[in-house]
């Protein structure tokens, strides 16, 4: 019996959420699982809040993950992560990148972009355990600021059920030969960025 | 094993099923289907000017023998729906699938019309697959039951359908059923004279009757035996959500949904304490199923407005008695207070300078600052795009968005019935070939004096950049001729016309002053090319913080690449659009802006 696992992708359009979704698809076919997943498409897609449900299983109903059923966040922006936590289940694994992208309210003085710790409550009230990380600096130093949606799903690899093999395999699949190598090294970046950051926490 | 969402199980489906014409008009959620069937050479694939369009073209080539497919979101049946209705009367030859993508939520659209009635309506099958494997699956279906019982066949999916990505086993080969394309005259079924139509309709009544006996073994309607306390009858993707929510109860699932398994269900209901239909947006199988004098719950405990999903199912399910109030999980609230983050207008975009100007010489924020309805100083109305975002702050500048077209009409209608202030029509370049041109003659032919601005991105962008008319290359990407909308507009009539940089302020303030100040019509075409479309990105603008007063001028723009921070602006260097744009650099009155 394969172990289930609901996901949940959150960040603003243009980050590339759905292909980062895409591909965590993609490795859990080849791993033998069940796999649905949904995006926000369209409209909502420019700028906006955008959210991703991928769901491994052995077999796999709703392409919906249910309020309260999340086992793991992987957030793109620190109050998109805020913003979706009523779907966590209790005890899951958010891991947030450290990046804060103000909406227009907030720009315009209207609303306050809330504060580190105003975040935190707001996903506590369902875990502990939430892990920070600067993937935009990392990608930075590394040369190429799109491969953040790759880094991000590096440090998603920890926790996931699936072979690093396969991972490499379905990024190399994915994405076209000029930009693999880099993301590939962006993967292992987020991989190795995680694993340090668990230690320092736990 | 293949991931596909709806829409690429749906092309692929359509493409082993030996489609050879297909036709569309992008819109959320159907436009991947037609960019998919584009891909492969061997079919032909076109973007339509509209989807009225499309159906013609797809009759026409389904008239000639070969099988064809239309592809729409839901709205853009009822412009398809007169050669939608027209195609049900006369039959077909080769087969002619009809995809409607409803969306229920209203994730990207105007309204929840529920698509269902319109296979009711027009006395078409109906098919209505429940994850990716059954679209693969029925497609080759579709083109078999629209052949053999000479009918196009309505294709219903849903946002979480074509939008969802589920495994799919893509077991079939292409064939192509008809490698010689002819038309024979036909006079009875293609001349739609009274004289053939009435005997025409009584063939389309013959061939409900052979349906509803076709559908009685249709083999992807399906019943699950389990419990049989609680049988559900359902389809579509609610099947998932009912699956998840009741795992002890019998299902009925139907993939065939009009016209309806009349023994099939009886016999069903028959077996079952409890029959329920759960089903998204109207009560279509229940209130038919009701009509079969079967006794049946449904809208009673699921609700009509908006998508359902397992904590919905499950929730209403509680209430009604049907699942144990032991089941319910504890679901927190959504944590407060947190800023929203509506879709914007992207860094670069051509419509900004534009809605900035409209915004301050139509005094736009006062109107939303009033807690009373005021009347606009000037009535901007709008239309569907990228371009409706407009209507968010800091630009506040549409008044109305009803349908794909209508602000042309809208306005003309403003000024007929009398308004004192001056009224201006906003349509996106892809929307004005849909079906703006049409508005534009009307409202020359009867003197109007509106103002139109034409914002010409040179795209379709809001579905993600689809050609059209006007950008000269074809859906398989093809170079073709480029209509010239400066010369379209002049042989409608339009006298006052101007062009406009989308990038340059003064002249789009200037140009628009002109125009509303005119007693005649005046068409703008404010033309700038898509920022995503633009690769290239040099400079991004600088804050000089030493110059900059915090005036917050440049914040109006709405640019999601000007921020604000513990009380600085700044330009986020990563978003700015650079060289392209430059309309912060031309506001700012400090002269803080530059590269």
């Amino acid at each position: 019996m394969k172990k289930s696992m609901d996901i949940l992708i959150t960040g603003v359009g243009g980050q590339g959420v759905v292909l980062a979704s895409d591909i965590i698809g993609e490795t859990a076919i080849a791993a033998g699982y069940d796999v649905k997943k949904t995006d926000t498409l369209g409209m909502a897609q420019r700028g906006g809040s955008v959210v991703s449900h991928i769901r491994l299983a052995e077999k796999v109903w709703s392409p919906l993950i249910k309020e309260g059923q999340v086992d793991l966040m992987l957030a793109f922006e620190k109050l998109e992560a805020a913003r979706w936590s009523h779907y966590l289940k209790k005890d899951a694994v958010v891991i947030i990148n450290k990046y804060e992208q103000p909406p227009p309210s907030v720009s315009l003085g209207k609303e306050k972009y809330p504060s580190d710790d105003e975040l935190v409550t707001a996903l506590k009230r369902r875990t502990d355990k939430i892990y920070l990380i600067d993937g935009n600096q990392k990608v930075k130093e590394l040369g190429n600021v799109r491969t953040l949606n790759i880094f991000m799903l590096g440090s998603f690899a920890a926790f996931a059920p699936l072979d690093d093999k396969v991972w490499q395999e379905s990024i190399s699949q994915r994405l076209p030969e000029p930009i693999r190598e880099i993301n590939l090294k962006a993967f292992a970046l987020g991989r190795k960025e995680i694993e340090g950051v668990r230690i320092g926490t736990n | 094993m293949q991931l596909l969402s709806g829409n690429e199980a749906l092309a692929l489906g359509a493409y082993h099923a030996g489609v050879q014409v297909a036709c569309a008009y992008p819109g959320t959620p159907s436009t991947e289907i037609l960019e998919n069937l584009a891909r492969f050479k061997d079919i032909y694939a076109e973007w339509s000017t509209n989807e009225k369009v499309a159906m013609e073209v797809g009759m026409g080539a389904s008239y000639s023998g070969v099988r064809t497919m239309v592809s729409m979101k839901m709205v853009g049946l009822n412009v398809a729906a007169d050669p939608f209705m027209a195609a049900s009367i006369t039959g077909i030859i080769g087969g002619l699938v009809v995809i409607s993508a409803d969306d229920p939520q209203i994730h990207s659209s105007q309204n929840e019309q529920d698509n269902r009635h319109y296979a009711r309506l027009a006395k078409v099958p109906m098919l209505e697959p429940s994850d990716s494997q059954d679209v693969y699956d029925l497609m080759q279906y579709a083109f078999d039951i629209s052949e053999e019982f000479d009918t196009p066949v309505l294709f219903r999916t849903t946002t979480r359908i074509a939008h969802s990505k589920s495994v799919v086993n893509a077991n079939k080969t292409r064939k192509i059923k008809n490698t010689h394309p002819a038309f024979f005259h036909n006079p009875q079924k293609y001349i739609m004279l009274p004289v053939n139509a009435l005997p025409r309709h009584a063939k389309v009544e013959e061939r409900m009757v052979k349906l509803a006996q076709y559908c009685e073994t249709f083999p992807m309607n399906q019943v699950i035996w389990n419990k049989k306390k609680i049988g559900i009858v359902t389809s579509g993707v609610a099947y998932q959500y009912a699956r998840e929510a009741f795992p002890e109860a019998s299902f009925l699932k139907l993939a065939m949904t009009w016209p309806l398994p009349q023994k099939m269900i009886k016999d069903f209901a028959a077996k079952v304490e409890n029959l329920i239909v759960i089903e998204e947006l109207d009560p279509f199988l229940q209130d038919n199923i009701k009509a079969m004098g079967i006794k049946v719950s449904g809208k009673e405990i699921f609700p009509i407005v908006g998508e359902l999903n397992t904590r919905i199912v499950t929730e209403s399910s509680i209430g009604a008695g049907l699942i144990p109030e032991s089941e319910k999980s504890v679901v927190l609230p959504p944590a407060e207070g947190l800023p929203k983050r509506p879709p914007l207008l992207c860094p670069g975009c051509p419509h900004t300078g534009i809605y900035y100007t409209l915004n301050t010489v139509g005094q736009r924020t006062k109107l939303v600052e009033s807690t009373e309805p005021q009347e606009p100083k000037l009535i901007i109305t709008g239309d569907i795009g990228c371009y409706t975002l407009g209507a968010y702050p800091p630009h506040n500048v549409l008044d109305t968005t009803a349908c794909m077209g209508a602000g042309i009409g809208q306005a003309l209608g403003m000024e007929k019935a009398g308004v004192k202030s001056k009224v201006v029509a906003v349509i996106g370049d892809s929307t004005f070939m849909h079906s703006g041109i049409t508005g534009l003659v009307n409202a020359v032919y009867n003197q109007g004096h509106i103002t139109i601005l034409i914002l010409d991105n040179h795209t379709t962008a809001m579905t993600g950049h689809q050609e059209h008319p006007g950008t000269g290359v074809s859906a398989q990407g093809k170079e073709t001729y480029t209509l010239d909308i400066e010369s379209l507009c002049k042989g409608i009539g339009v006298k006052d016309l101007k062009v406009i940089n989308a990038f340059d302020l003064k002249a789009l303030r200037a140009g628009l002053r002109d125009s509303i100040d005119k007693d005649e019509l005046s068409v703008i075409i404010v033309r700038g090319a898509c920022a995503v479309q633009v690769k290239k990105r040099q400079n991004p603008r600088k804050i000089d913080v030493e110059k900059c007063t915090q005036c917050g001028t440049c914040l109006k723009l709405g640019c999601p690449a000007i921020q604000s921070a513990n009380g600085q602006v700044f330009i986020e260097p990563t978003l700015c659009a650079g060289d392209i744009c430059g309309l912060c650099e031309q506001l700012c009155p400090q002269k803080a802006i530059s590269a």
